[in-house]
């Protein structure tokens, strides 16, 4: 008797749909299994990360906050994948947004400025952005460069230049030498949604981009375009649809929104530019995107996932001392469960009793 | 089977409940960390401060800690979780979180806090620091003494004045023994990051460096200074055992008196915001025993040692001359003041490097 993966005549519709649930149950057992080991009650470990944080406001906000970065960003890296095209350097272009935001914040700092201020960071984020995620696009298209190591390299590229800028040119001259900007003025700040709180007006962008994204793909000439160059480029080319078009608008559309999310981050939650203003938001989106099936809804509900893996981790760790590590530990397995049910939609498992094959071989 | 399974489940949320309002009479303190405990530096010292508070009142509070916290805007939800878990008294330990420190404090005003290495305070939160630059004149005096090549390396992590004023002691010790002895300064920019840390540990040594020193947080450079032959010192921790033959000494921050005795003052109701900094004479960190050096050597370190502590000894004793060669004003009589130190943005003579901005 063997067990062999075999491939399906055509991908199970089912499956995708419950291939992440069943990724998620997989995580839950495989973490009840390791909380045991750890010598922590199960139950009690599983209501911190995924039951507590869910059952107060305060902890409802973070998830969101924590989500809006996370979401905003996989939106435009699915539409890439969509259209077969490999942004890898969402991190840089987020990065690269969140400065050139910042230098509008910096240049009017003091001088009372009005309120076209916010308007105009959020904009010149979102092209800088765009314009940053351009250079792997092009280099691709021209020169047949692959965008991965291109827009992966270009991370670094951005985040030394951020490091640069806060060390030297727009360093606080109050901040004893420590490397970040002065706190931004009012009006270059993201307005709270509410008083007190973290939730800003970013998570109601990022609502907006989800529903614009869902439009697109559903409803689009545009949309239809992307998914068809990606599933079926030979198609595509005979349907008159050019490849090398996509490639540069999917990655300008992402890397506008990577640079939107980076300036609502900075002009945000943290109120200044500083290095460290993303803890890989960039990377995890690849992550979120993948987890959503590269659908915008599904995206909006697996950045809200892994946020609140994030906020429930932290509660594990007050709570019950579970360590940080695992955290990261179960965001790694959930991962893993994920790509390893995926290759359930194309292949299937089937037991195979050997004198049962000669059989059927004599029929 | 599905109901008696929810069933278990409530009776050990039930459970779960019950022992934390048993714990509630208990004042709860928090930790923020900027490394894992297991850095074997600045956070696994702090730690072991921890321990000794559970050790000295482990009856009377509980403790939580969260480790890995970057200096980013979670600092401030981090901080945030442990009020809303119930921490009346909170430290976060490390000069990065007080910003975040300081808009929680606002927010919360009936939970105390208390923000290592920083400057801004708050009526409900306080600061508080060693004056390292004191251990640090000691290394100067070691090192000067123990490099056949002239040549120090310098490990430093951002150039805050905590960092500064250790590098211009160190300078000013090591030019009381050779007056032509050189400081290589390498900035790693991070606190804690054992890869650029090594990196930087074997560049100073290609140039030249033969003792070793650092103001970054884990104890890689120390294993570099060993594997190539050279000496070095131990930062934060005891870092001897990843360089029996390499390190000479070692600032250890010893933080457990200071935090059994904010707790205390939490636990009497006499908590109140203040600045402390203190120095060998208040135990506030101390220096490992001083190895592989001759006996003479180890004689003057120990007499440095006790001259600091009692006073008698200030690092920054005037004149001082700046590198623009103009003397520093001297606001404190014989030695620099307090405020001076505590801000201080300028490399003393014979420092061959920039410091941003200048």
């Amino acid at each position: 008797m063997q067990l062999v993966l075999e491939k399906r005549a055509e991908r199970s519709g089912t499956i995708a749909l419950v291939s992440p649930l069943i990724a998620v149950g997989l995580t839950i057992v495989t973490m009840v299994i390791l909380f045991a080991i750890l010598g922590k009650n199960p139950l009690l470990a599983l209501h911190a990360y995924f039951i507590a944080p869910l059952t107060d406001g305060y902890s409802l906000q973070e998830i969101a906050v924590k989500a809006t970065p996370l979401v905003m960003i996989a939106i435009g890296l699915s539409l890439c994948y969509l259209a077969n095209a490999w942004n890898i350097g969402a991190e840089g272009q987020f990065l690269i947004g969140a400065v050139a935001g910042s230098w509008i914040a910096v240049r009017t700092q003091g001088t009372d400025a009005g309120a076209w201020v916010l308007p105009a960071m959020l904009v010149l984020a979102a092209a800088a952005g765009a314009l940053y995620a351009l250079i792997p696009a092009i280099c691709k298209v021209k020169f047949g460069a692959s965008e991965i190591l291109t827009s992966l390299m270009l991370v670094y590229v951005a985040d030394l230049f951020l490091d640069y800028l806060v060390r030297g040119p727009w360093r606080d001259p109050h901040g004893f030498n420590f490397p970040t900007t002065a706190e931004f003025d009012p009006v270059a700040t993201v307005p709270l949604l509410i008083e007190g709180g973290r939730l800003h007006l970013g998570a109601i962008i990022a609502l907006l981009v989800v529903a614009a994204a869902a439009i697109l793909l559903g409803r689009t000439i545009k949309g239809f375009e992307i998914r068809v160059v990606g599933a079926a480029p030979r198609a595509a080319r005979f349907g008159g649809f050019k490849a090398d078009h996509l490639v540069i608008l999917t990655f300008a559309v992402s890397g506008a929104l990577a640079g939107l999310a980076g300036i609502i981050e900075v002009a945000g939650p943290v109120g200044h530019l500083q290095p460290g203003i993303s803890p890989g938001y960039g990377f995890t989106a690849i992550i979120v995107a993948f987890l959503g099936r590269l659908n915008p809804l599904g995206i909006l509900v697996a950045g809200l996932f892994l946020a609140l893996t994030f906020i429930g981790g932290e509660q594990a760790q007050i709570a019950m001392k579970i360590p940080l590590d695992v955290t990261k530990v179960f965001q790694g397995i959930l991962l893993f469960y994920v790509l390893a049910c995926d290759s359930l939609i194309l292949y299937r498992f089937r037991l195979v009793f050997p004198n049962r094959q000669v059989a059927r071989g004599t029929r | 089977m599905r109901k008696s399974l929810l069933a278990l489940a409530a009776t050990l949320l039930l459970a779960g409940s019950i022992s934390a309002a048993s714990a509630a009479d208990k004042l709860k303190v928090g930790f923020i960390y900027l490394g894992p405990i297991g850095d074997l530096g600045w956070t696994y010292q702090h730690d072991l401060g921890r321990q000794a508070l559970v050790k000295e009142l482990g009856d009377k509070i509980e403790t939580t800690y969260l480790e890995n916290v970057p200096e980013g805007p979670d600092a401030e939800r981090a901080i945030e979780q442990l009020v809303r878990a119930g921490n009346k008294l909170i430290f976060t330990t490390s000069f990065g979180y007080m910003d975040p420190t300081l808009k929680v404090a606002k927010k919360y005003p009936n939970v105390h806090f208390e923000h290592a290495t920083g400057y801004k305070r708050n009526p409900n939160m306080s600061t508080y620091s060693a004056k390292w630059y004191q251990g640090r004149y000691i290394q100067g005096l070691i090192a000067a003494k123990m490099s056949k090549s002239g040549v120090l390396g310098y490990i430093g992590s951002f150039p805050i004045p905590e960092v500064v004023s250790g590098i211009n002691a160190t300078m000013l010790a090591a030019q009381t023994i050779n007056p032509n002895i050189k400081v290589k300064i390498i900035w790693a920019n991070t606190w804690f990051d054992p890869g650029k840390e090594a990196d930087a540990a074997k560049a100073l040594i290609d140039q030249g460096a033969d003792v070793i020193m650092q103001h970054t947080d884990s104890p890689a450079a120390m294993q570099i200074a060993s594997e190539r032959g050279k000496l070095a010192f131990g930062q934060d921790s005891e870092m001897i055992k990843f360089g029996p033959k390499t390190q000479l000494t070692s600032i250890l921050d010893t933080w457990g008196p200071y935090y059994i005795e904010r707790v205390k003052a939490e636990l009497a109701g006499t908590w109140k915001s203040e600045d402390s900094w203190g120095g060998l004479d208040s135990h506030m960190f101390a220096m490992a025993p001083y190895t592989n050096m001759p006996d003479e050597v180890k004689k003057m370190a120990e007499d440095a040692q006790a001259a600091i502590t009692a006073g008698k000894l200030h690092p920054f004793k005037c004149p001082i001359v700046g590198q623009d060669g103009k003397a520093v004003e001297c606001k404190g009589g014989d030695h620099l003041d307090d405020s001076q130190i505590l801000g201080m943005n300028f490399y003393v003579k014979g420092i061959d490097d920039k410091l941003p901005g200048k």
